[in-house]
């Protein structure tokens, strides 16, 4: 702790008076709203707010060295938490450093609430120093925003904001709060205490005769699957239960998207493993083959559908998402079904039971015949090595050495990240933090240290590429000073790999500037922020150096050397179909995308 | 054109869906920024806006009504519709042009010159069309025409080759018949 903490602070004036100033209403609305923890970074448009934390003990301020760092952060504990992350910086630079974060939060509907100091309103438009048109930038990467030009409207927007990030489809909700406005005077209004202006209601409950049919769809089906995704985490840890039931009713098999990971357990017969780009080859054959398929919580994004005409060609689709513009955005689906998906999972059990359904047994032993035989192709064996370490085989001994242990993972964006999401296991949901929509390198160690904050005894790693790693790596200086020993596992290949893995498929092995050349020392840069480094290069040696990160209780990074060149299969290649995938086995890597696939991303 | 099928969702637009233009009438919180909000939402998606009317409607209740005019495929429609519903500040959306009880009015101002008998005919043809002189010089006149925007493009059609010099639309405005409000 800092001597600056150490000051004891003041209780709240704890009067019947609920006249206070904007920055107050600031503070107390969030503690109103249940926040304990805040993550941010002071100057000059939001000083009021900061001198209004300072008398506040029921408030936890993480000061991070980036604000991208503080959005990550928050999207962390979010994710981790169900609790929605707050993120509090100022005017100018300090809101455009958060925007990466905040279009983060946007893609992968993360619940956040941004509060940006503002210059004072009578400068606002005369480009005053550190003046930026913060709204106005946010428009399109915040689910809404307001700029609160009257201390009068502030508690209503501040219990509003919370709504809107939390309700509905999540997603980051920001405001603008210019200096004057945090000075002046008005009177607090607790959440019970305000009325919503907005007319948004979202619809969670689903429609029962479409639930009734879908229950009846399901039963007939031939050929089911489910295909779930970050909704059911979004839904809360009980739709996760739901899917799990509803799975074993139906007898069907179950795979997820990459955000979705953690919704129904690895180890259940029934899971497929992830599908998409890089997902399992009896994921993706199973979804093009299939008859019926649930789309619960996801939405038909280009790295799980593949070429769009040949994606799962023979299927009746029934969607449930709690986003009506989800709905035949990019695929046309048979039967919607707008809804929250724990909501609409617990309906389809009822109306499975209420219709008296039974699952086609006989159909389903032949389906599962054909999953086995997909199964059998081994799509993520990989060429096992006694003298480097393979990639993958550190991710299997990473998760073998925690398993049982109550760990989280949040990863960078590359290589690694998809084979995190291969080869670790996860059981339960709010387990595994990436980004998926926007793909942000950077976001694994801040998301690390939210996650640490909402799981103060649990072991969080963040499994990382040396390229992605330096985009926030400032955030150690964070773990160092809030005591979170937080796990960084370098999978270093010295390649930004998935980018050079590209350049081998489709741009004829032109590496244009992907090599990470000038690497630090990673050892001794954990050393120099007061963390603990270690290095491995040698097989024989890994499951020693992981069990020796795994029981240090500082912040850790393991610079992990493993193979350089090592592709990510198997992979559905841009412009190919589900049931085109590229396997681990291939022979001829550079010829196997055409032309027009090489114009897709 | 592309005759190829699509390969991937960034080719969803070559789909041989055909066009079809639709007027949305939206009921929208009257704040700053709302605008900027639906008008964003069309730019950041690449939709199309024909054209665009907006007013504050009732100061108490503190709505606007935004109309627009854009176009698309059925499809591409549903998602901006969608897509709007989702704008936090837009109360209400309503697909003017699929509901038959819609009614959909433009007003013009149309500037002619000419002399001799192109000048009669253009008086002739502005009384057919009920377009009303607002001024008139020796050479010229400004008419006031308003209708459904298609009689609105007819009666330029017509104007055209008589001296049509100016034009200004005030774009679409739209309004359910019988007695709900919306
Ligand atoms: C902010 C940002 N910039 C660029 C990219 C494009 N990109 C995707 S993966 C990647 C390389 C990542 O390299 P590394 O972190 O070493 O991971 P590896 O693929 O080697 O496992 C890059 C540059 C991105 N996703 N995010
Ligand atoms: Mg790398």
């Amino acid at each position: 702790m800092t001597a600056h903490q150490t000051i004891e602070s003041k209780a709240p004036p704890q009067t019947d008076d609920r006249t206070m100033t904007g920055a107050e209403i600031v503070v107390r609305g969030l503690v109103d709203q249940g926040v304990e923890v805040l993550f941010g970074y002071p100057g000059g448009a939001v000083l009021p707010i900061y001198d209004a934390l300072f008398h506040e003990p029921r408030l936890q301020h993480i000061l991070v060295r980036h604000e991208q760092g503080a959005t990550h952060a928050a999207e962390g504990y979010a994710r981790s938490s169900g609790k929605p992350g707050v993120v509090l910086v100022t005017s100018g630079p300090g809101a455009t450093n958060a925007i990466t974060g905040i279009m983060d939060a946007l893609m992968d509907s993360i619940p956040m609430v941004v509060i940006t100091g503002q210059v004072p309103t009578h400068l606002i438009g005369t480009d005053a120093f550190q003046e930026a048109d913060t709204v106005g930038m946010t428009r399109s990467c915040t689910k809404h925003n307001y700029l609160v030009k009257d201390v009068r409207d502030l508690p209503q927007i501040i219990h509003e904001a919370f709504k809107i990030a939390t309700t509905g489809r999540p997603g980051p909700v920001l405001i603008d709060i210019p200096k004057d406005v945090q000075f002046a005077k008005g009177e607090y209004r607790g959440p019970g205490e305000v009325a919503s202006t907005h007319a948004y209601a979202p619809r969670t409950k689903g429609d029962q005769n479409r639930i009734a049919e879908a229950a009846r769809m399901i039963a007939q089906a031939r050929r089911p699957i489910f295909y779930t995704g970050g909704g059911i985490i979004n839904a809360g840890p009980k739709a996760s239960q739901s899917l799990r039931e509803f799975a074993a009713l139906t007898g069907a098999p179950v795979t997820s998207t990459l955000m979705g990971l953690g919704a129904f357990p690895a180890a259940d017969p029934a899971w497929l493993g992830m599908l998409g780009m890089h997902g399992t080859f009896e994921a993706n054959n199973a979804m093009h083959d299939c008859d019926v398929m649930v789309c619960i919580g996801a939405r038909f994004d280009d790295r799980v559908t593949g070429r769009l005409d040949a994606f799962s060609p023979g299927s009746k689709k029934i969607h449930i998402d709690i986003d009506a513009s989800s709905i035949n955005k990019n695929v046309r689906v048979d039967l919607p079904i707008i809804g929250d998906a724990g909501s609409v999972l617990d309906d389809l059990i009822a109306a499975w039971k209420a219709g008296g359904h039974e699952a086609n047994k006989a159909a389903l032993t032949d389906w599962w015949a054909q999953i086995d035989a997909w199964r059998a192709r081994r799509c993520l064996a990989y060429r096992p090595s006694e003298t480097v370490i393979k990639p993958q085989y550190a991710i299997e001994r990473l998760y073998e050495l925690t398993k049982g242990k109550d760990v989280y993972i949040t990863t960078e964006v590359g290589q690694h990240q998809m084979w995190a999401a291969q080869f670790f296991r996860f059981e339960e949901p709010n387990r595994w933090m990436t980004s998926g929509g926007a793909g942000t390198m950077g976001y694994g160690l801040p998301a690390a240290l939210g996650v640490q904050l909402a799981h103060p005894g649990s072991l969080v790693v963040d499994i990382a590429g040396e390229a992605s790693i330096q985009m926030c790596i400032q955030e150690l200086s964070t773990a160092i000073q809030f005591d979170l020993p937080v796990k960084i596992f370098i999978l270093n290949n010295e390649w930004m790999g998935m980018v050079r893995q590209w350049q081998q498929l489709l741009h004829g092995e032109r590496y244009s500037h992907s090599y990470s050349d000038s690497l630090p020392d990673f050892v001794k840069l954990a050393e120099a922020y007061g963390a603990h480094g270690i290095r491995c290069d040698d097989p024989a040696q890994l499951d020693a150096k992981i069990l020796e990160m795994i029981n240090s209780d500082k912040p850790v990074i393991f610079d992990c050397r493993v193979e350089k060149t090592e592709n990510c299969l198997p992979m559905i290649p841009s412009g190919k179909a589900h049931n085109e995938m590229i396997m681990g086995d291939v022979e001829d890597i550079g010829n196997v995308i055409d032309a027009a696939g090489r114009g897709l991303v | 054109m592309n005759n190829q099928t699509p390969a991937s969702a960034y080719d969803m637009a070559a789909t041989e869906e055909a066009e079809q233009t639709a007027t949305f009438a939206l009921l929208v919180d009257n704040e700053p920024g709302v605008l900027h909000r639906v008008v964003g939402l069309f730019a950041a998606r690449g939709y199309n806006i024909e054209s665009l009317t907006v007013a504050e409607t009732d100061r108490k209740a503190h709505t606007s009504r935004i109309t627009v005019v854009t176009r698309g495929t059925r499809h591409v429609l549903d998602q901006i519709e969608a897509q709007l519903n989702k704008v936090v500040n837009v109360r209400r959306v309503h697909d003017v042009t699929r509901d038959p009880n819609g009614v959909e009015r433009e007003l013009a101002l149309v500037k002619v010159r000419g002399q001799g008998v192109d000048r009669v005919e253009a008086l002739r043809i502005a009384e057919i069309f009920r377009a009303k002189p607002v001024d008139t010089t020796l050479e010229s006149f400004v008419f006031e025409i308003s209708g459904a925007p298609s009689k609105i493009d007819k009666f330029l059609d017509l104007m055209r080759p008589l001296g049509l010099v100016e034009l200004s639309r005030t774009g679409v405005l739209s309004i359910e018949r019988g007695v709900e409000g919306m």
